[in-house]
């Protein structure tokens, strides 16, 4: 129970929708969501495949916890072979979509070729068809979402959508759904526009059930008074939201600042939680208009922002003067520390058309910074930006940009290609701060050693949800390591990246983790699910997966040489702060990190790691 | 004492964990499509409104029923139907002034909040105390007690 123990196969080609049996024996070694659509996902397509051939395949698919009443279980995730990164990628959303899909009866939905014309899949639970996006096919995803309500008249249903970005192949864009959570990392709003396909609209009251609610219950309950009592989960997150680091961050001198060329930000205060709480001069009242939550969460991290309504990107602009989905932290550095623009309302601004035209705020903001060096160093002038004045700090420039990449068009679908085939068309690869080609997120790995190696080593490119080791360097969450050092850090990295693995395969959200162990999650897993849900268990359907997508990813065409970080930050010592005179330390990081993994020097697992992984 | 429901829609997050526990107490699975209450998202606003039942006195829906199939629980006062006595007829979602009263198509008969005998399933689940259950005499007690604070503290300054 838990699962749905059924999929939704969608053939976009032919036009066909089947159900079929999910396959259990699978449930119980990859246990869902994350896990278990790579599981299906690498059984079924070509590794060499291109991400834009219809011969890639797109999976929506939830976990086991997804739609019951554990914290944060309303996660889904889409699975794909990621168009910016060319790796396996896996990109989590929270909102109402996840929980809604499980309750129309499905763990996943598969969609494979594509379709002749624009189409969005329709769901009221057991009836699903295909409809003609004809009408929706151009427009945002705000209006999508919009018009697929009051064509269906119904206000309930829930809808996961793509943007004009994604219909115009920017490479980053992202499926969104509830107007502002989004699947938002590797391209996977990219793949989905390159079938054709323009949402998923979903209608679910069947409900969902689990093993043993009585246990179940009582270990939802204990779970849910761990969130609320813990300093992070209880009180930062809920009142600052993932914003709370921005000061922190920089004092610490990991805050990636101008392309990567310094470590602190002098603007870094004008974008933080803090401001962002601040009365503006205007009309007297602060960005955040309140906190919100995700299906089931006791955590509530979410920002609903407003933007100063004389700000010039919205003045003479009122369908902008509304509450909608307000900074996060990796956006607000993405879209200011990484520009150097410190306008608050110009960055949430930026943010909104991010959600509004569907693509991911971190590559955007990442690549425009690489732009703007290219930019100041000479290499492209404002011919080639088609007369956008690109210095670091300017606002307009950043907020027209954002325009621009969401609809395709201009010097924006430029940026749209991402920082690493922007940087090569200027012949300069060594100023796309990525690695696989996906943008950093917040974290400078001079500063963060440990994030280094994370970065080098995730499996769809630098994220910071693949193995947040910044949760024990800087936070002491489980325990405090030194960001400075290196020592230690592979068993960490290795950790994290695995116990990230078992999180993203359940149903919930990794923001639990700065609370839970999997000994608070394997409780509620076993009481929802058959099996026997052990913490070693969980631990080891996490390597597992992390070997699995591994695997695709070498079979792919990766190697060892794609693990690792471009010479800025192993070469180019930070200049400030704590970090001062260091580089990160990949190379001393990362044979350990091999070795720990079971895996050759080359990177390959070895046989025997197979073997014991049951791979 | 009888209770009372009271919604502090400004503390909620929207995360929907009272109809979660509504559905699970109900209709014994999390299926938040049959929760008594329901959470309504004014996006543009950035507010979350709980609404449900609000127990009326003289109750619209009770005396609309043709079948007397719904009635009075004394001790909490609230207003509870009787699946076997329900015809699904519908007359009472029409008499509701709120839109409270619902039909289940999956079962024919409508469903309201009953406060869950006593001790509301949502008010205990929600993590905001945006739904709290007290004293049907003084539901508005703590707000009297806010500007009971604010008031003196006025008048301490100007003293
Ligand atoms: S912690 Fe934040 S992102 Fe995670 S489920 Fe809760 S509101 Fe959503
Ligand atoms: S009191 Fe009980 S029946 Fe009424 S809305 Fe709350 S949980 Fe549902
Ligand atoms: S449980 Fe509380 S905070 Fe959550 S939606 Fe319901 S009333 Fe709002």
């Amino acid at each position: 129970m838990a699962w749905a123990k059924k999929i939704l196969r969608v053939n976009l080609t032919d036009g066909t929708c089947k159900n079929e049996p999910l396959n259990m024996d699978w449930a119980d070694k990859y246990l869902g969501q994350r896990g278990l659509a790579t599981k299906y996902f690498v059984e079924e397509v070509d590794p060499k495949v291109d991400p834009l051939s219809p011969k890639n395949k797109l999976i929506m698919t939830t976990g086991p916890l997804t739609g019951t009443c554990a914290s944060t279980a309303g996660r889904y995730s889409v699975v794909t072979k990621g168009a910016l990164t060319g790796a396996i990628a896996c990109s989590n959303s929270g909102g109402f979509f996840g929980n809604e899909m499980k309750n129309a009866g499905y763990d996943m939905i598969i969609f494979e070729g594509k379709a002749k014309k624009p189409v969005y899949l329709f769901i009221d639970n057991d009836d699903v068809q295909l409809l003609d996006a004809g009408k929706i096919w151009g427009t945002s995803v705000w209006d999508t979402e919009d018009w697929i309500k009051e064509h269906h008249q119904d206000p309930m249903i829930r809808v996961a959508s793509i943007g004009v970005s994604g219909e115009k192949g920017v490479k980053f864009a992202c499926v969104v759904n509830d107007y502002h959570r989004a699947a938002g990392r590797s391209g996977v709003g990219t793949v989905m526009g390159s079938k054709n396909l323009k949402a998923v609209a979903l209608r679910g009251t069947k409900g969902v059930q689990v093993k043993d609610y009585k246990s179940f219950m009582k270990a939802v309950d204990a779970g849910k008074a761990v969130l609320s009592g813990n300093a992070v989960t209880g009180e930062g997150l809920p009142a600052y939201g993932t914003q709370v680091l921005m000061n922190v961050i920089n004092e610490t001198g990991a805050l990636p600042t101008r392309n990567h060329q310094t470590v602190q930000f002098e603007g870094a205060h004008a974008i933080s939680a803090e401001a962002m709480a601040e009365p503006r001069k205007s009309d007297g009242k602060p960005n955040l208009v309140r906190n919100a939550a995700c299906f089931a969460c006791t955590i509530a991290c979410g920002r609903i922002s407003t933007i100063d309504r004389t700000h010039f990107t919205v003045a003479e602009r009122p369908q902008y003067q509304v509450a909608s989905g307000g900074l996060e932290y990796e956006a607000a550095w993405a879209l200011g520390a990484a520009t150097g623009v410190d306008d608050l309302d110009a960055l949430t601004f930026a943010n909104f058309i991010c959600n509004e035209q569907g693509y991911d705020p971190i590559s955007f903001g990442a690549t425009v910074g690489a732009a703007m060096e290219l930019y100041e160093t000479g290499v492209i002038d404002k011919k080639a930006t088609g007369g956008i004045e690109l210095k670091f700090g300017n606002a307009k420039a950043l907020t027209d940009l954002a325009e621009q990449c969401g609809k395709g068009e201009g010097f924006g679908a430029e940026i749209g290609l991402g920082s690493k085939l922007l940087c090569e068309k200027y012949g300069h690869p060594e100023l796309s701060m990525s690695v696989k080609s996906q943008e950093f997120p917040a974290y400078d790995s001079r500063g963060i050693q440990g994030m280094g190696l994370a970065y080098a080593t995730s499996n769809r490119g630098a994220c910071h949800l693949r193995g947040y080791t910044v949760a024990s360097e800087i936070l002491g969450i489980p325990e405090k390591t030194d960001p400075l050092v290196a020592d230690g850090k592979a068993g960490l990295v290795k950790a994290f990246q695995d116990a990230t693995a078992a999180f993203d395969s359940a149903g919930i959200c990794i923001f639990t983790s700065f609370a839970w162990s999997l000994e608070d999650v394997a409780p509620q897993i076993d009481a929802a699910c058959e099996g026997g849900w052990s913490v070693d268990k969980l631990l080891e359907v996490g390597e597992r997966v992390w070997n699995l997508e591994r695997q695709f990813n070498n079979a792919a065409g990766f190697t060892a040489k794609d693990d690792n970080l471009p010479a800025r930050l192993v070469k180019d010592a930070a200049k400030v702060g704590p970090a001062k005179g260091l580089t990160n330390q990949l190379d001393k990081m990362l044979p350990e990190y091999y070795e720990l993994r079971g895996w050759t020097p080359d990177g390959v697992p070895t046989n025997e790691t197979l073997n014991r992984l049951s791979l | 004492m009888q209770k009372s429901l009271v919604i502090i829609p400004s503390k909620c997050t929207g995360c929907l964990q009272c109809e979660l526990a509504c559905s699970y107490d109900n209709e014994s699975m999390f299926n938040p499509a049959k929760s008594r209450i329901k959470i309504f998202d004014f996006h543009d606003k950035g507010r979350f409104v709980p609404y449900t039942c609000t127990q009326c006195d003289e109750a619209w829906c009770m005396k609309a029923c043709p079948v007397d199939a719904i009635s009075l629980d004394a001790a909490t006062g609230a207003k509870v139907v009787s699946d076997e006595l329900c015809v699904g007829c519908k007359v009472c979602t029409i008499a509701c002034p709120f839109g409270t009263v619902n039909y289940n198509a999956d079962t024919g008969k409508v469903i309201k909040c009953d406060l869950c005998g006593g001790d509301p399933e949502c008010a205990k689940a929600c993590p905001t105390e945006a739904i709290v259950y007290v004293d049907a005499n003084w539901t508005g007690l703590d707000k009297m007690r806010a500007w009971a604070e604010k008031t003196d503290a006025g008048q301490q300054a100007s003293a």
